[in-house]
């Protein structure tokens, strides 16, 4: 991590190289196909969730194996209160808050029983809890129709403020900004906010004892800290950036179904977090960056591939996809546990030199 | 003045085997308190079912004229008794720093909303733990190591921040489990004068040691348990020459 | 798998006078549990040893059917006898899983053997994926439907009606359990195996060797989850590359409501499982039915002329398994029958 710690206009020029970038990122893609655009919002819902699960497992080391359904109560909450369904149609800064509350709120429930439970056995739980919230959402059309069951909930309200809506192409100072350019720079702009609450709390009185907790139990329980109680509010926490997801997904997406939250999700999201590198925000936004564009470049690659080898697609890129990802799973436990972008010790700027 | 920390009549079984039984002793301000005793004596279960990490199944601690029996561990740090651990619990990912920090977490009270909002109470407080803990790492004789990754230290090295970690705890009573254990010599002298000045500081020491050198030079009182029994208590060189404990050191002289 | 179980297809098809629902569904639930106990088994027998929740037993146990599921239709127009075709149906299950559990043990999970709990526990997500994938790359999306070979026959007893096919998961199933039974207290390698699994660094220095036990119990559980797979394919009629985490979920929970690492608990915890599963799909719908209450009926519209009104019904089949599982993990984390552990400070 030492080139991170370069000093004063360098660094300030890095920030700025990198804004540029950001900035005109959506325009570069859209050259390419809108499509692009599309695929990297998605991607950018993986970075808030595994930013999210992050707080749960990166920094608290509780294996959380059902976050998708805080990511499913977040998108359902939304979906219920801005659809034709119930005829609700609130605007989004009220409905996200309250997809982060009961997202929270969930999170805290499933939390508050099971998180005496040793870790391996919080994971199987957790993983139980995110498959019921599955079955209810898939069943729950019946006798009141609440959640549509598997067809789901289609033409739900895209954000918008004052006539302002996301999902309409407008020209604004002769830019063409098409709506996925618009959700783009919600989501960036979300996405900074999120990495800021998570470099924040990992700097903080907070962080430092979800980390004590993670490291050692007992001895952070001996230093004073309430476990019980920061591990729900590392879940509450957790759950709630899911919860938030989940809205603008149920947004960008216009229709959800249970089919987007089943378990491999789950295990998706974990993915992303383990395989960048637990608890190192850095690693973990590279995580899901690379899983989220690894369908895609398969796409533009195994099946070119395949149909100048064999004339057909052999094998799907999907199933391809996943036996990369369940190898990758098992490569990165045996040789570099720690992830790619593995969480090193924060050294601190001490005032004195020192030795 | 009462007793700091007044135990009476603690038992605690696991199984079929009772590691402590009917235990009672006070240990009085300001005092370094010796506990000895042969291995699988009770010391640490002692310690345990003091700091809360078990229940005991009976007999009551008083601390500053407080019960405080069957307290949650964390309750027990935020009533003012701190310890360390024999076989040396660090988070030994973190740096050296970071563990004392993380020793300030009862004593300081920033929320989530201040740690994201960065408010000037959050950033005061921020500022104060990382002095006091600077402070305390060189308080201890490690300042120079405060980035290094705990578990990367020196043996001496962490047995030392274990202390400096529960010293963050602001406590009135630090419970000592073997601080000697892997140290030198040499080591061991600086422990004995860290003890001694922690003690000068106003902070009650309760000390679990084997290192008998170490005991006598340092200790005011010592009480000694054999088999979750305690068998003797008093000034460390009576206590020495008691044939009781001198018999469960060697081992009772078998009847013909 | 949301199959119905042939026999109880074959029952309620002929219309036959009202069933007893309570002793039916204990008829079924022993069956599926039966099933259930013998996946469980692989479950504990691993965690007993190396603390280990295999995640991707319950892929070894898919596998295990569709292997067997994939012989068995190849051979179904040979002619030859249709029990015959059944065990060389499993006669190819079982190697092939064994060879699956002996290779993921070797490569996955014995490198990890001294890592954090968590590595091993991820390692074990991503075999399974890799299996759970393998298969689809394998079979595709296809449900393989098991022949109609075998005549069912239906027995009624006490007002309630089980199948050959239900005997004989039974019969099959208890007969594995005995063998296990017999292996773990009477053998010695089941001597090695209780060893081990008290204590690993005594029982290495007693000159056991780890690595083979280790081994041998990966090889045994994978063996009964073969087994077990082919039942249960048998049972609903059907296998597809999906069934294996549901099925190991369940087994999983079963294993942890008899006591994890306890073996007569993993047998205690599937059969109760299987009964509590198929009661409360049985009654749930009954129960949660607002019409069936007079204060309540009154209220809803839906009720009038014999209308029902059901708030949940046996499509929530599944969560039961689930919330037996954090029930017991709640309030009583040793099982049934296991014992209470501390931790050390
Ligand atoms: N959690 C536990 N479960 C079962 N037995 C325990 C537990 N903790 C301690 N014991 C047993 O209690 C007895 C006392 O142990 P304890 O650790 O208190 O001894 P000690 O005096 O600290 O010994 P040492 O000098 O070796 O540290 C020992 O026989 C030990 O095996
Ligand atoms: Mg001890």
């Amino acid at each position: 991590m030492s080139n991170w710690r370069a000093r004063g206009p360098v660094r300030w020029a890095a920030y700025a190289l990198v804004a540029v970038a950001l900035a005109l990122l959506p325009f570069a893609l859209a050259q390419v196909g809108t499509t692009w655009v599309r695929i990297t919002n998605y991607a950018i819902l993986y970075v808030l969730l595994a930013l999210g699960l992050n707080i749960v497992v990166g920094f608290a080391g509780l294996l959380d194996l059902g976050y998708i359904a805080f990511y499913a109560v977040g998108a359902y909450t939304y979906a219920l209160l801005a659809s034709p369904h119930f005829g609700l149609h609130l605007p989004f800064w009220i409905i996200l808050p309250i997809g982060a509350g009961i997202a929270a709120l969930f999170g805290a429930l499933l939390g508050a029983p099971t998180l005496k439970l040793r870790g391996d056995y919080l994971a199987i739980v957790t993983l139980g809890f995110g498959e019921i919230v599955r079955i209810f959402l898939n069943n729950l059309s019946r006798p009141v129709n609440i959640t549509s069951g598997p067809q789901g909930i289609a033409r739900i309200d895209a954000f918008s403020v004052d006539g302002f809506s996301f999902a309409r192409p407008q020209t604004i100072a002769g830019l063409e900004f098409s709506g996925p350019v618009k959700y783009y720079y919600l989501l960036l702009a979300v996405m900074l906010a999120v990495i800021l609450i998570n470099l924040r709390l990992q700097n903080s009185r907070i962080g430092r004892a979800w980390e004590a907790i993670r490291e050692d139990e007992v001895a952070a329980r001996a230093m004073g800290i309430h476990t019980r109680n920061l591990k729900l509010l590392a879940f509450a926490m957790g759950a709630s950036f899911g919860g938030v997801a989940g809205g603008m997904f149920a947004a960008i997406q216009a229709f959800i179904s249970p089919e987007s939250f089943v378990l491999v999700e789950s295990i998706m999201v974990v993915s992303m977090v383990v395989l960048g590198g637990m608890g190192n925000i850095w690693g973990v936004i590279l995580g899901a960056v690379l899983l989220s564009f690894t369908p895609e470049i398969l796409r533009w690659t195994v099946e070119p591939v395949q149909n100048a080898l064999f004339g057909r697609q052999l094998i799907e890129p999907e199933v391809i996809r996943m036996l990369l990802f369940g190898l990758a799973l098992v490569l990165i436990m045996l040789f570099r546990p720690a992830g790619l972008l593995p969480s090193a010790v924060r050294k601190r700027e001490l005032t004195e030199h020192t030795a | 003045m009462s007793a700091l920390l007044e135990a009476t009549g603690v038992s605690k079984r696991f199984g079929g085997l009772q590691a402590l039984e009917d235990v009672s002793f006070a240990i009085a301000r300001d005092d370094i308190y010796g506990l000895i005793g042969p291995n699988g004596a009770g010391k640490t279960t002692l310690f345990n079912v003091l700091t809360g990490v078990y229940a005991p199944d009976a007999g009551t601690f008083r601390f500053d004229g407080r019960g405080v029996t069957g307290l949650a561990p964390h309750e027990i740090a935020a009533a003012g008794i701190a310890r360390t651990f024999q076989n040396i619990r660090l988070f030994a990912n973190l740096s050296a720093l970071e563990n004392v920090m993380i020793g300030r977490h009862v004593r300081t009270h920033a929320s989530v909303f201040g740690a994201v909002m960065r408010n000037r109470r959050t950033l005061t407080e921020e500022r104060d733990i990382l002095a006091r803990a600077l402070a305390l790492l060189d308080y201890v004789g490690i300042r120079p190591r405060a980035n290094d990754r705990a578990g990367s230290l020196p043996y001496g090295d962490q047995r030392r921040l274990e202390i400096a970690r529960a010293l963050a705890t602001e406590p009135r009573l630090l419970a000592l489990d073997e601080p000697a254990a892997g140290m030198n010599p040499a080591e061991r002298l600086a422990l004995g004068k860290l003890i001694r000045r922690i003690r000068d500081e106003g902070i009650t020491v309760l000390l679990i040691e084997h290192d008998v050198r170490l005991v006598m030079n340092v200790c005011d009182r010592v009480m000694v348990l054999d088999y979750g029994q305690k068998i003797a208590e008093g000034a460390p060189a009576v206590v020495q020459r008691d044939p009781k404990v001198i018999e469960a050191y060697l081992g009772a002289p078998r009847a013909a | 798998m949301n199959g119905t179980p042939r026999g109880a297809v074959f029952v309620f098809g002929l219309g036959l006078p009202a069933v007893d629902t309570f002793l039916q569904q204990v008829i079924n639930g022993l069956t599926a549990g039966s099933v259930y106990a013998v996946v469980a088994l692989g479950y504990t027998m691993v965690y007993g040893i190396i603390q280990l929740i295999n995640f991707a037993h319950g892929e070894v146990v898919m596998i295990g059917a569709m292997v067997a599921f994939t012989v068995i239709n190849a051979l179904a127009p040979s002619g030859l006898p249709p029990l015959a075709v059944v065990l060389i149906g499993a006669g190819c299950a079982v190697p092939v899983c064994m060879l699956i559990g002996y290779a993921m043990e070797r490569l996955a999970y014995r490198p990890l053997r001294h890592a954090p709990r968590l590595a091993p526990l991820i390692t074990a997500i991503g075999v399974s994926i890799i299996l759970q994938h393998l298969a689809l790359l394998i079979w595709s999306r296809n449900v393989l439907a098991f022949p109609q070979i075998i005549p069912s026959r239906t027995y009624m007893i006490g007002g309630a009606a089980i199948t050959s096919v239900q005997l004989a998961i039974l019969a099959i199933c208890f007969a594995l359990m005995a063998g296990l039974a017999a292996l773990v207290y009477r053998t010695r390698l089941g001597t090695a195996m209780r060893a081990t699994a008290q204590n690993p660094q005594v029982a290495g220095l007693m000159g056991i060797d780890i690595d083979r036990v280790i081994a041998a119990t990966f090889l045994i559980g994978a063996a009964l989850g073969a087994v077990a797979g082919v039942l249960f394919g048998t049972y609903y009629g059907l296998a597809q590359y999906t069934m294996g985490s549901i099925l190991g979920l369940k087994a999983f929970s079963a294993a942890v409501l008899g006591g994890i690492g306890n073996i007569p608990g993993a047998m205690l915890g599937g059969v109760l499982l299987g009964i509590v599963e198929a009661l409360g799909a049985g009654y749930i719908g009954d129960l949660t039915n607002l019409c069936s209450y007079d204060m309540l009926a009154a209220r809803i519209d839906d009720c009038a002329g014999g209308g029902n009104f059901v708030l949940f019904g046996s499509n929530y089949q599944d969560v039961f398994a689930f919330i037996v599982l954090i029930l017991v993990l709640v309030f009583r984390p040793s099982g049934l029958l296991g014992e209470r552990v501390g931790e050390r400070a």
